[in-house]
C-alpha cells in the first residue's frame, strides 16, 4: 500500500502559522514523524491562506527535503503551484503531481500540461489523474470508467507509462444527501478500472474526504480502506498518524496473502514501511 | 502466491552472506564460503540473476552413529570415532564444502555427553579441516542451551553457522551467536508463519537478519518432501517480493532425512535393486528436487551422493555472472 501522508497541508492550523511564521521547524517534525509512520508519499498542499502559492510551495519543498528524502506529493489545483515545487525538487527522490482532471473547461489541455511536467522531471515523477472532466465528478460507476479508459489512453498516445498513473476515482462525503451510494459506485469502477492497462495504473484515492463532517471518522476511513484495497486500490492520501488505519491497511495486505502471516504481522509491517 | 512466469524480474532477492573467517578476517580458517544472492527462482531470469553457487555441507557426527547402515558406515569406517580425520576425509577425498558438525552425542538418549567432549570435537574438526563450519545441536533444548553455548565460544570469530533456534526456544543460542560473531540457523517445523516469526523474534534481540540462515524442516523423497519443497519455493518468492524477514539463505538436511527412508536402507528388497546404491540413489533425488526449489546449503552424507550433486550443480549453475 502505496500511503501518502495529508498532514502537510495549509488547511492545518499548525501548517497555516508555520507558513504565515515562516517556521521551518514545524514542517521539518511533520515529515519527519509521517516518514516514521509508514508514509511512501508527503502531501504538500500549501492551502488557501498564503498569497504567493507558488513562492509558498517552493518553499514548503525546501524545508521539506533539507532533512527529508521521503517523495513528495505536489498538492495542487494550479500547475504553475505544482511548477513552483518542481524548481526545487530532488529528482531523485521521486515525486507525484497531484493532480488533473481529464479536461475542463477553462483548459482543455490541462492534462497533457501536467504529463508534460512529469516528463520534464524524469522517469520518477508520478501522475495523480482524477475520474473527472468539464462536466464535473461523476455521480455513477461508468462514467468514472470510461473517465479512467481515456485518461490512460491518452497517457499512452503520448508515451506515458500507465504505471505511473494514479488515477482518483474521487470520493466524496459520505455524509451528504443521497451520496450514500458512492462508495459501492466507487467500488464498482475501481474493479474495471484495474483492468485498463497490465500491469494495472495505480489507483488512489483522497481518503479522509469520506469522513468529512461525520462522527467515527477513524472507523469510516478504514473500513472503506480495507473494503477498497480488496477491489484492487493500492494507494490512499491519508492520515498515517492514525494507527488504527495502518493497521487495518497491514491486515488486509496479510489478508490478500501479500505478506506472509506471523503472529508479529503488525510489527513487521511497520519495520518493513518506516 | 501465483506462479512467475520465469522471465519475470523481481525487487528483492536472497541475502548474500560469507561464512567462515580467515586469517585476514581474525579466524583461521583457510576458505571461506558465500551463499545466497539469487534474484530470481532457480533456471528463472538471466544468469546473472542466480546468485552463489549452491553448496554442500558434510556431516560429521561427534560420536561414533549407532544406528547408522551399512552402506553408509563403509566410505567412513576408519574416521566414525575420530571427528578430526572424519572431517579431513570429507574435505580432501569427497569435495565438502563445509563440514556440519553434528553434536549427536550430547543427547541424553545417545550418551549424554557433556561440553567438554563437544568442545574438544569443535576444536579437533577446527584444526583438521580449513573450511566454514555447520554447528547443529542434538536437538534436545535442555542440553543444546547448556553445549552449544559452550561449542560457540570455542569457535568464537570463526564466522560459523550455528543452530538450531526455534520459536520456543531461541534466547540462549541467539545472544551467544551474536556475541561470537557466528551465523545463526532459525528453524521452524515446515510452518511458513513459524518460520517468519522466529526471524522476527531473533532480529528483536538484536540480531542482524544479514546473518540468519532459514532451516524448514526437510522431508526426504517419499516422506514429504512436495511440504519442504513447497516452503522452500515460497520462501524465495516472498524474499523476492522484497520481505525482509524472508530474505534469507536456506539449509536443508538432506543427507538424515534421506537416510531414514526404509527404501533407502532395507537389506531385504529384491525387487529394490542392490541396496548399496539405494540410499546413495534416495539422497541424490533428494537433494536435486530441493536445489531446484532454492535450497544454499545441502547438508549430505553418502559421498557418492555428494559427488552426483556437486556434478548436477556445476552444471545446472555453471554459466552464473
Amino acid at each position: 500500500m502505496i500511503l501518502i501522508a495529508e498532514r502537510i497541508n495549509g488547511m492545518f492550523t499548525d501548517v497555516k502559522q508555520a507558513i504565515a511564521d515562516k517556521d521551518k521547524k514545524v514542517i521539518q517534525d511533520l515529515a519527519k514523524r509521517q516518514t516514521e509512520a509508514g508514509a511512501a508519499y508527503l502531501d504538500v498542499n500549501v492551502g488557501t491562506a498564503a498569497a504567493d502559492q507558488e513562492g509558498t510551495m517552493e518553499w514548503l519543498v525546501e524545508s521539506i527535503q533539507e532533512t527529508c528524502s521521503t517523495p513528495l506529493c505536489l498538492d495542487s489545483q494550479k500547475p504553475g503551484v505544482i511548477a513552483g515545487g518542481l524548481k526545487v525538487i530532488n529528482p531523485e527522490n521521486g515525486v507525484l503531481l497531484n493532480s488533473t482532471p481529464l479536461n475542463k473547461k477553462s483548459d482543455e489541455e490541462v492534462f497533457d500540461k501536467y504529463i508534460e511536467m512529469a516528463d520534464q522531471v524524469g522517469p520518477k515523477a508520478n501522475l495523480i489523474a482524477l475520474t473527472m472532466d468539464k462536466n464535473g465528478v461523476p455521480q455513477d460507476t461508468d462514467t468514472r470508467v470510461a473517465i479512467a479508459a481515456e485518461i490512460v489512453s491518452k497517457a499512452m498516445e503520448k508515451g506515458f507509462d500507465p504505471q505511473r498513473l494514479f488515477i482518483d476515482p474521487i470520493v466524496l462525503p459520505v455524509k451528504v444527501p443521497n451520496a450514500q451510494v458512492q462508495p459501492t459506485n466507487i467500488l464498482a469502477a475501481m474493479d474495471q478500472i484495474k483492468y485498463l492497462a497490465d500491469p494495472a495504473p495505480h489507483m488512489t484515492v483522497g481518503l479522509s474526504n469520506l469522513s468529512q463532517g461525520a462522527s467515527e471518522r477513524s472507523l469510516i476511513n478504514r473500513i472503506f480502506l480495507a473494503m477498497a484495497m480488496s477491489h484492487g486500490l493500492d494507494s490512499a492520501i491519508a492520515d498515517v498518524f492514525d494507527t488504527a488505519l495502518v493497521n487495518a491497511v497491514a491486515t488486509a495486505e496479510m489478508l490478500m496473502n501479500k505478506q506472509i502471516y506471523s503472529d508479529s504481522f503488525l510489527k513487521v509491517y511497520k519495520s518493513a514501511n518506516k | 502466491m501465483p506462479v512467475p512466469e520465469v522471465t519475470d524480474s523481481f525487487a528483492g532477492s536472497v541475502n548474500r552472506i560469507t561464512l567462515g573467517a580467515t586469517k585476514d578476517d581474525g579466524g583461521t580458517r583457510s576458505s571461506t564460503v558465500t551463499i545466497g544472492g539469487a534474484k530470481n527462482v532457480v533456471y528463472g531470469g538471466l544468469v546473472e540473476d542466480a546468485g552463489e553457487t549452491p553448496v554442500v555441507a558434510m556431516d560429521v557426527l561427534d560420536s561414533k552413529p549407532e544406528d547408522w547402515p551399512e552402506a553408509l558406515v563403509e566410505p567412513y569406517k576408519d574416521v566414525l570415532d575420530k571427528p578430526g580425520d572424519w572431517a579431513k576425509k570429507c574435505v580432501e577425498e569427497f569435495g565438502a564444502d563445509l563440514i556440519c558438525v553434528k553434536f549427536d552425542g550430547i543427547h541424553p538418549d545417545k550418551g549424554d555427553k557433556g561440553a567438554d567432549h563437544a568442545v574438544k570435537v569443535t576444536e579437533e574438526v577446527l584444526k583438521a579441516v580449513g573450511v566454514p563450519l555447520v554447528l547443529w545441536g542434538c536437538g534436545n533444548n535442555e542440553k543444546d542451551n547448556e553445549v552449544m553455548p559452550k561449542v560457540s565460544g570455542a569457535a568464537k570469530g570463526e564466522k560459523c553457522l550455528i543452530g538450531i533456534v526455534e520459536e520456543d526456544n531461541y534466547k540462549s543460542l541467539t545472544a551467544i551467536a551474536l556475541a561470537d560473531g557466528h551465523f545463526l540457523i532459525t528453524a521452524a517445523p515446515l510452518d511458513i508463519n513459524i518460520a517468519k516469526q522466529v526471524n522476527i523474534l531473533v532480529s528483536d534481540m538484536g540480531f542482524p537478519l544479514e546473518r540468519i540462515v532459514t532451516f524448514q524442516s526437510t522431508g526426504a523423497l517419499g516422506y514429504g518432501i512436495e511440504y519442504a519443497y513447497s516452503i522452500q519455493e515460497r520462501q524465495r518468492l516472498a524474499a523476492l517480493s522484497g520481505d525482509k524477514m524472508m530474505a534469507m539463505p536456506v539449509i536443508c538436511d538432506v543427507g538424515y532425512e534421506s537416510w531414514r527412508a526404509k527404501e533407502a536402507k532395507m537389506e531385504d528388497a529384491p525387487g529394490w535393486g542392490a541396496v548399496a546404491d539405494r540410499g546413495p540413489m534416495w539422497e541424490t533425488a533428494t537433494a536435486t528436487c530441493l536445489l531446484q526449489a532454492g535450497a544454499d546449503i545441502i547438508r549430505m552424507r553418502h559421498p557418492r551422493a555428494v559427488a552426483t550433486v556437486k556434478r548436477f550443480i556445476s552444471k545446472v549453475w555453471k554459466n552464473k555472472g
